[in-house]
Formats: structure tokens, sequence, C-alpha cells
């Protein structure tokens, strides 16, 4: 299956081409934050403060990492479950965050939010975190390193692998796969 | 009575942290590459090939499988004989989660309160399950337990009524309602009969089984084997992307229950299913 190669930051443009079921290599900037950080965020949101990196056209990775070892950029880095970030999500998508990567369902709010601004809901392997890692380039703590493993890190990865789970239109891999059920 | 010092518990508890959380069990990689044959759909297959070769990475460069290193559940039956000596049993235990999650450059994922959500920064303290047994042994298992996978387990008091076939239907119901979250492939643990607390003890303690191993008893052995095929017919598969391989392995542990009661427990577990036994 030939793999699309997409920058972060992800353009608007760029994420209106992709479908569910497109497997794409991502290269760039991505931010990690996962619940604790997503709390934060979001009540920076609220009281109108500015929020610690770009979010327009942002892509976020729900992870938190295990440490690094000595001289090792970062440790082990798979995605988390994405549901405990539907409360959050929208509130940021509507500032123009563009690309999520996790694992696992969405609610109905996000969709309907990824939908009206035009953003992409990623998968990558769940409980790969080594071989995830070996993609990240660079990691570095930018916001809440008292939250630990959920502190903000900014990441450059190179041809991080996901699968397009659900797209602009809300085209949702997990739905579609009843397509595949033939194969049990 | 034999004496077992705190400071070898430590040391042996911090030991087993981190070998658990970096080499995965035999039976889980046996039933991975049999799901990687047994899958036709390109997809499923690939996922579960990067799987094979995440766990092969994490125990040649000595990192975690996964970044969710787990609470430590930790599993003892204490020969009745032993005397524990220069300190305190579960002191002693969680100093050794304490030096594991450290020295093992494992994830602290623990906070104080459930509530108010401070992290401790060290990873403990650990859920400790303790047996008393006849002996002078100490069997120690830990086990690191992800998240992802524990928030999709389930228990239910069913009627007596509810019999065989609502027992059945539960376990399935549980897995399908997981879907793609708790990073299928997973291995099921089920608990049934007991008490509220004890049902949902012996769902966990059914993970400890190796997948590749039955129920002694033939009837329940035959349950798990027809709850795997109907289980791995969902189509759920590998990630959620669809396939024949949702789940590795369902162990069932069952015991005397109460005439009014049923009940049923179902613990879901990643494919990076951890645990490490030693006797001291």
């Amino acid at each position: 299956m030939e793999k699309i190669r997409l920058n972060a930051p992800l353009s608007k443009e760029a994420a209106e081409k992709l479908r569910a079921g497109d497997t794409c290599l991502i290269s760039g900037v991505i931010y990690t934050a996962r619940d604790a950080a997503h709390k934060r965020l979001c009540e920076l949101v609220e009281k109108g403060e500015a929020l610690p990196f770009p979010i327009e056209d942002s892509v976020i990775y729900f992870v938190g990492p295990s440490p690094a070892k000595p001289g090792a950029v970062i440790g082990s880095a798979g995605p988390t479950t994405s549901y405990r970030m539907d409360a959050y999500s929208p509130i940021l998508l509507r500032l123009g965050h563009r690309g999520m990567i996790g694992k696992g369902a969405r609610s109905r709010e996000v969709i309907e939010a990824m939908k009206e601004n035009k953003a992409v809901y990623f998968g990558a392997i769940g409980g790969c975190g080594a071989l995830l890692a070996k993609c990240i380039k660079k990691s570095e703590i930018i916001a809440y390193e008292d939250l630990g493993a959920e502190a903000i890190r900014r990441l450059e990865v190179e041809d991080f692998p996901v699968t397009v789970v659900i797209d602009t239109l809300g085209n949702n891999l997990y739905e579609l796969r009843e397509n595949v059920s033939s194969v049990r | 009575m034999r004496e077992i010092s705190a400071g070898l518990i430590s040391e042996t508890i911090a030991r087993l942290c981190i070998e658990a959380n970096i080499k995965l069990p035999e039976d889980i990689k046996c039933a991975l590459e049999c799901g990687e044959n047994r899958e036709e759909y390109p997809v499923a297959k690939e996922i579960i090939s990067c799987i094979r070769e995440n766990y092969s990475i994490a125990e040649g460069t000595n990192v975690p499988i996964c970044q969710d290193t787990g609470m430590a559940i930790i599993f003892l039956e204490l020969g009745q004989e032993v005397h524990i000596t220069g300190g305190d049993l579960y002191t002693a235990i969680n100093e050794g989660v304490r030096k594991g999650y450290g020295e093992g450059y494992l994830r602290k994922s623990v906070v104080r309160d459930p509530l108010r959500r401070v992290n401790t920064g060290d990873n403990t303290p650990a859920v400790i399950h303790t047996d008393i047994v006849p002996g002078d042994k100490l069997k120690i298992t830990v086990a690191p337990k992800g998240f992802g996978s524990e928030n999709m387990s389930k228990i239910a008091m069913l009627k007596p009524s509810d019999g065989e076939q609502g027992v059945k239907d539960f376990i399935v119901s549980a897995v399908e309602a997981a879907g793609p979250n708790p990073c299928p492939p997973i291995v099921i643990g089920v608990g049934i009969g007991g008490s509220f607390e004890s049902c949902a003890l012996m769902a966990k303690k059914a993970l400890m089984r190796p997948v590749d191993e039955s129920n002694p008893d033939p009837y329940y052995a035959d349950m798990e084997k027809e709850l795997l095929e109907r289980i791995n017919a969902l189509g759920i598969g590998p990630q959620g992307f669809g396939g024949k391989t949702t789940a590795l392995g369902l162990n069932i542990i069952a015991a005397p229950t109460h005439i009014a009661g049923l009940p049923a427990a179902v613990n879901i577990s990643c494919h990076v299913t951890r645990h490490k036994t030693e006797v001291l």
C-alpha cells in the first residue's frame, strides 16, 4: 500500500485530501498532550490566555512517553486511548488544531468539530512504543514539566507511521471495517 | 521458620518490574505469531507484524514494550512458615517498585488521589494481593497493568436465572463495547462467581495464566474455547481495523458463590500482557 507523506504542522489543504484508511508518514513538528495537559490547555482557552505552542494547523500526539535513557531521545512512545481527550478536543479544534494522533474511538461531538474545522484523526499502533520511538528525532519539554510523563513536549518526527481513522468528512475507519468483516 | 530479608524482596521486585516491562512472555509471543499467520486481511497482518517487531526492538534495546508501564500489580503467595526480617513486607515491595521504575526508566503513572490527581513520581504505591499458603517460600508475581485496557473492564451482578448464556453474552458484549480502545489483540481474564470484589480479583488472576493453558475443568475449558471463537468472529481485529485476531486468549476462573448471585467480571488486557514470577 502506497503511503502518503505529510508535513506537520498540517495544512488545511493537505488535511482535506486525506481519506479514512489512508496510511501516512508524518514528518515535522508535533506536540504531545494527554489528559492533564489537555485540561490545562482548555483552561487557558477559557481564560483567553496564550497557549504554549501555536495551535493553528498543529498536530497533537496523545502520548505520555516513558523516560529517556541516557543518550536516548525519548523512551517508549506509543499512543494512548483517545476518548479521554473527547471532552477537550473540540475546544482546540475550533482554534484550528488540525490533526490528532491516538488510538480508539472518538465521540460524535469530536467528529462534528472535526468536520466543521477540517481536522483529521490519525491512529498509531497502540502498544508499539519502542518501534514508534525510532521515528522521534528530537524531544523537548515546552510546558507543564510538573506533570512528568504528561508534560507537553515538542517532538521532531521523521516518517512517523499513522493511519487516517476519521477524515475531514467524518468517514470513520472503525465503522468502515464492517466492510472487511467478510474476512472472518 | 525460614527467614527472608526485606532487602531481598525489594531487590527481587525491582528486577521483576524491569524484566516484565521489557520482555513479553513466550505464550503471548506464540499467540501473536499464530495470529499473524492466520490473518488473510493485509492490514491486520501488517499490524501484528509491527507488534512483533516492536517487542523484538524492546527486548533488544532494553526499552519498555509499551510506554504505559502500568500500575504495579503484585501477587504474593506467602508461605506461613516464612518470617520477613529487616523491615515490613509492604514497605519492601513499594521500595522495590520505586527502585525498579526509577532504574529501569519506566513511566511513573500513579496519582496519589483519584480526584486531586498529583503524580506520586515513583509509581508507588503498588496494588498488592497476598495469599497465605502452606510452606516456607514466597512466590512473587509482578504484573504491570496498563490502563487503556483496564478502563474497558466490566463487572456485572447477574441473576442465577441468567445462567451460562447470560454470562457468555455479558463477556462478549464487554469485548464488543471495548472495540478498538484496549489495543487489540487483547487478552481476556474472566471471573465467575464469588462475591463482588473477589470476582474482579479472579478476573485479574485469570490474566496471569498463560494463554495456551486451559481451565483444568473441561466445562470451563470448553467455555473458554467457545468464547474465544465468538470474540474472534466479531471482526474487530488488530487495533480495531478489522480481522480475525481480536483476542489472543481468554481465561476463566470460577469460584463458589451465593444462592442469590451470579457475579461475572471481565478484565481486559492488551497484547502487552506482562507478568513475571519468582519464588524466594
